[in-house]
């Protein structure tokens, strides 16, 4: 297929990958993690302790949308054990409003660390309360009090904009917060081509999260003799928390020293923590003693970071008779919450993915957000992609149904094939490399197709309906931060990086120290099989440092792990920073050795030898003695340091912000899963009988750890399909605001799995793989998939929900008309 | 608030402290104690994350008050190793990538510990069985079965 339009992407130049003698990469070596993690010798945020550490306690709003008339604060300050409170009043004359990533009207949002006049959700933070104990600062909470006058709630997108509703942000003039048209490619092509338009009025994806076990939290320290915060916590992004709180906060983004060690999950939500940090800093510095803040569950449920609820109105899919597809069109209709924490962002990550795993070149997408009296949104595993493949895997289901095409010749005839990588997709994102219609029938396989009819007519003769579904997903890794330009051209983002340092000490450690933020990624086990190859030793003498912290220099503006891609970004840093150290300690050699040349040297046996003559061996030991404290003599020129800081730089461009086109991430994992379901006709009740999960991700570094990715991000595909909802009421209350009413898969929940995965490595990437882990929400589109499947016989239901749990299914067999979604087929 | 003398036995320790009425055991241990290998995942009794084994029995011990504990003999994870010599489950954790971020891994090992101690031999289910009062969100839990069932007789 080729490019429409004047103009192409700069594809990345193929990187010559080398093929160094893999001892390790490749392999399953124990983690490094593990040891001080199955002991209980993890060191998580709340592990964390100070001589006379203050709890905080949020006093937090039982409103969706209100008027705060009065606060009042002096019986709590009385209470014994209490040491202060913060209330939004002082946040607001001590900060500025943090700074805004969208264009106007979301530009003129003005969001501080605590409610300001105005609550906008329920368990919006109003007042903070430090006392002696978590008991003490929850009674003491109890005792402050705020007056309020209630304002109606708005918790439906679809009426956000109407003039009869009430506006959540005065300053932004509407409930408007962003809005851009995407359009690639001429819809009026498409459906000249075409034999068939089949209009879908109505999809929904819900709103839930991954829910990491371990909520958000801090302990903060101010030192006021140099005007400096050190923050132990788990954000999982440092950089972005930096660029918020700095000019909130006015002061220097050194100030804001974050470290982590271990870290209970983060899966996208404990990206922006950025408020409730910023008041653990204020009540610091105003208490002058540290604080621990350890959000309870019911806190992050109410308040941190749900994944975009998405409404696709309106949609038109053209297609031809046989089932080749040629374009779509819709409206995005995006519900953003109460705040834009990292939205607008979500407006235009999609477009990484715009075409799914298809060859269609004609799109057309109107994306509008708003804001409502619900959480705020931001990151959740699979931010954004995940909420548009599923449009896209319904939009190819629904299609099938309608046009009565087979669900798997349908894909198989309109995926990008393999010979067209790398595929340049009608928004001129780069496909670096795949075989789709492989990694699905590596998926049947698994899944035993063959015996699909023999397994149908075993289930219907126990009386339930049964179905196959296929959901087959990209896992878009090391986004191009230019791609923000597209929802504000004042924007001054671009490209990515990640930074590593390696070195050797003086008895000859080596060293490693990454910018990332892992939780729960292996990072210290993969980063020391990539340095052992490099440097040609054992894993076990590669001490790579647990964690994060911003004294350590080893970090950069997008340093942190999120967004799939850490086997890119920080692997590629750390080859860099490996080979510039095997590089000096070459020359060191040299030098040592009276000039003897590199390629005479060879790395063997924890040291560097002359090969001609391996007696002559200089052990790391040496080569960090003589660098460290054993150096007179060494020539003047010899430009050594055993401490090598490499910055990784992903070959990107600025896209064009005019025709919304560029390569927006480098690497493109793909996954094919397929489920099968039995339903009870009676009750809705489904199971998913068996499961397939497909993965390629290029190179594994560690297959062990891939899969692991894999079933994890299947597990939440999987909760969210069935179970996990933020559900309102028409109030504005959460209705699911702990883990008895939002229910997460516990060990009997879990279906039998088979995993598989195919490598195809990335040409653009320096170790030839993919960053991954997100998985797309593959189980979401495959159980929707195969509900519809299996509904085909009883009233014929189509999916329109992302959200399946048992009753909606009921409802599905009930009133398949009114409870699936309404479609229609006109010729063209 | 009243204070309370208690003494409980952790670990093989003897703690002799004053705790008040309300203080949960799972936040005695953590902060009274400094052992702070168990976790907290709610607030409700449902992640298992703070499991601990009393007197022979697993709990919850986010569902316990500490002077409930008076007298008692607590077992938490940083009692299972013998020193630097991990137990067969703790190694079989490892081996079969049970465990991502670890969080709730301290309370799985807790119950799979007090389940192989009844049941040398579970069968696939109830490993499950013993196991669904502890949530894990990284691993989908398929490799948590493997490592019960690889220690298992």
């Amino acid at each position: 297929m080729t490019p429409t339009g004047s103009s192409t992407t700069i594809a990345p130049e193929r990187t010559e990958i080398q093929a160094p003698a893999k001892q390790w990469q490749g392999q399953n070596v124990p983690r490094k993690e593990d040891k001080r993690l199955t002991q209980g010798q993890g060191v998580f945020v709340d592990d964390v302790k100070r001589h006379g550490m203050g709890y905080i306690h949020f006093v937090r709003s039982p409103y969706a949308h209100a008027h705060i008339t009065s606060i009042d604060v002096s019986k709590a300050e009385k209470l014994k054990g209490v040491y202060g409170t913060l209330t939004g009043e002082e946040v607001a004359s001590l900060t500025d409003p943090f700074f805004q990533l969208s264009s106007p009207p979301g530009a003129h949002v003005k969001d501080y660390a605590l409610a300001v006049g105005k609550v906008r959700y329920v368990g919006e933070p109003i007042v903070a309360v430090v006392a002696e104990t978590r008991e003490l600062a929850r009674d003491a909470s109890e005792l402050v009090e705020v007056e309020y006058e209630p304002l109606e709630a708005i918790v439906d997108a679809r009426v956000a904009l109407d003039e009869s509703k009430p506006v959540i942000h005065e300053d932004a003039g509407s409930n408007l917060m962003w809005e851009g048209v995407f359009e690639w490619g001429s819809w009026d092509d498409a459906v000249a081509e075409a034999d068939k338009v089949v209009k879908i009025s109505e999809l929904h994806f819900h709103r839930f999260n991954s829910t990491p076990l371990e909520c958000d939290g801090a302990v903060v320290e101010y030192n006021r003799g140099v005007g400096q915060w050190t923050l132990y916590t788990n954000n999982q992004f440092p950089g972005f928390a930096q660029i918020m709180m700095g000019p909130a906060m006015r002061c220097g983004l050194d100030k804001l020293r974050f470290v982590t060690q271990d870290i209970g999950g983060a899966f996208g939500n404990k990206i922006t923590s950025h408020p409730q940090l910023t008041v653990c800093c204020l009540l610091a510095r105003k208490l002058n003693r540290a604080v621990n803040w350890t959000e309870w569950r019911t806190d992050f449920h109410m308040s941190m970071s749900h994944g975009n609820e998405r409404w696709f109105l309106d949609t038109e899919v053209a297609v031809k008779n046989d089932g080749t597809l040629l374009g779509f069109r819709t409206k995005a209709l995006d519900d953003a919450g109460a705040y834009l924490r990292y939205e607008p962002l979500g407006g235009v990550i999609w477009a990484q993915v715009t075409p799914g795993m298809y060859k269609w070149r004609n799109i057309r997408l109107e994306f509008t957000q708003i804001a409502s009296n619900k959480a705020p949104c931001s990151p959740n595993r699979g931010y954004s992609r995940m909420q548009h493949l599923w449009f896209t895997e319904r939009m190819i289901d629904i299609v099938a149904k309608e046009l009565d095409l087979d669900p798997i010749e349908i894909r198989k005839r309109n995926y990008v094939k393999h010979e067209d990588m790398p595929y340049e997709t009608p928004n001129g994102c780069i496909y670096d490399s795949g075989d789709y219609a492989k990694m699905l029938d590596v998926a049947l396989d698994l899944i035993g197709w063959d015996q699909l009819a023999a397994k149908k007519a075993e289930a219907q003769s126990r009386g339930k309906l049964f179905g196959i579904g296929i959901g087959s997903t990209l896992d878009s890794g090391t986004n191009n931060f230019g791609q923000s330009r597209m929802i504000n051209p004042e924007l001054q983002f671009s490209g990515n990086n990640e930074v590593a340092t390696v070195k050797l000490d003086i008895f000859g450690e080596i060293v490693v120290t990454l910018g990332t933020t892992p939780q729960g990624q292996g990072h210290e086990t993969t980063a020391a099989q990539v340095v052992a190859d490099i440097l040609n030793c054992g894993v076990d003498d590669v001490h790579v440092r647990s964690g994060h912290d911003s004294y350590w220099n080893s970090h950069a503006g997008f340093s942190g792990t999120y967004a799939s891609q850490f086997a890119v970004t920080g692997l590629s840093a750390v080859k860099g920073a490996t080979e510039m150290l095997r590089e000096q300690i070459f020359r060191l050699a040299g030098a040592v050795f009276g000039g003897v040349p590199a390629e005479a040297l060879e790395l063997a046996d924890g040291g560097i030898r002359i090969k001609e003559n391996p007696d002559a061996f200089l052990p790391f030991m040496a080569c960090g003695a003589i660098i460290n404290a054993n150096n007179a003599g060494l020539p003047e020129d010899l430009d050594v340091t055993l401490n090598c800081r490499y910055v990784y730089r992903p070959p990107f461009e600025v896209p064009d912000i005019e025709r919304k086109f560029g390569n927006l991430t480098l690497t493109y994992a793909a996954q094919i899963h397929a489920a099968a379901v039995e339903i009870d006709p009676e009750t809705g009740h489904y199971e998913i009988v068996d499961y397939a999960a497909v993965d390629d991700c290029g190179i594994r570094i560690h297959p062990q750890i891939v899969e692991g990715q894999v079933m994890g991000a299947t597990a939440h595909a999987l909760g969210g399909v069935m179970h996990e909802v933020f559900e309102y009421d028409e109030e504005g209350n959460l209705l699911t605001p702990n883990f008895y009413d939002y229910h997460v898969p516990h060990a009997l929940d879990m279906p039998p799995l088979k995993t598989g995965s195919i490598e195809s490595p990335s040409p653009f990437t320096p170790l030839g793989t993919k960053g991954m882990g997100e998985g797309g929400g593959a189980g979401i589109h495959a159980v929707c998939s195969a509900i519809q499947d299996a509904l085909r016989s009883k009233g014929g239901a189509i999916v329109c929900d992302s959200s399946n749990p048992y009753r909606r299914v009921w409802e599905m067999l009930e009133s398949p008309e009114t409870a699936g979604a309404r479609v229609q087929v006109v010729d063209a | 608030m009243s204070d309370h003398p208690i003494t409980v036995t952790v670990n093989g320790v003897e703690y002799e402290r004053q705790v008040e009425a309300r203080k949960l055991l799972i936040h005695f241990v953590r902060d009274d104690l400094d052992l702070t290998g168990s976790h907290i995942g709610c607030d409700t009794g449902n992640c298992g994350a703070c499991s601990m084994i009393v007197n022979g029995t697993l709990v919850k011990s986010c569902m316990m008050l500490a002077v409930q504990a008076d007298g008692a003999t607590v077992e938490t994870v940083e009692g299972l190793a013998d020193g630097e010599e991990l137990t067969p489950l703790q190694k079989s954790f490892s081996e079969h990538h049970a465990l991502q971020c670890g969080y709730c891994t301290p309370g799985m090992l807790m119950s799979a510990t007090a389940l192989l101690r009844e049941n040398p031999s579970p069968s696939e289910d109830e490993i499950k069985k013993a196991l669904q009062g502890n949530l894990c969100r990284c691993t989908g839990y398929w490799n948590i079965f493997e490592a019960v069932k690889a220690v298992a007789r």
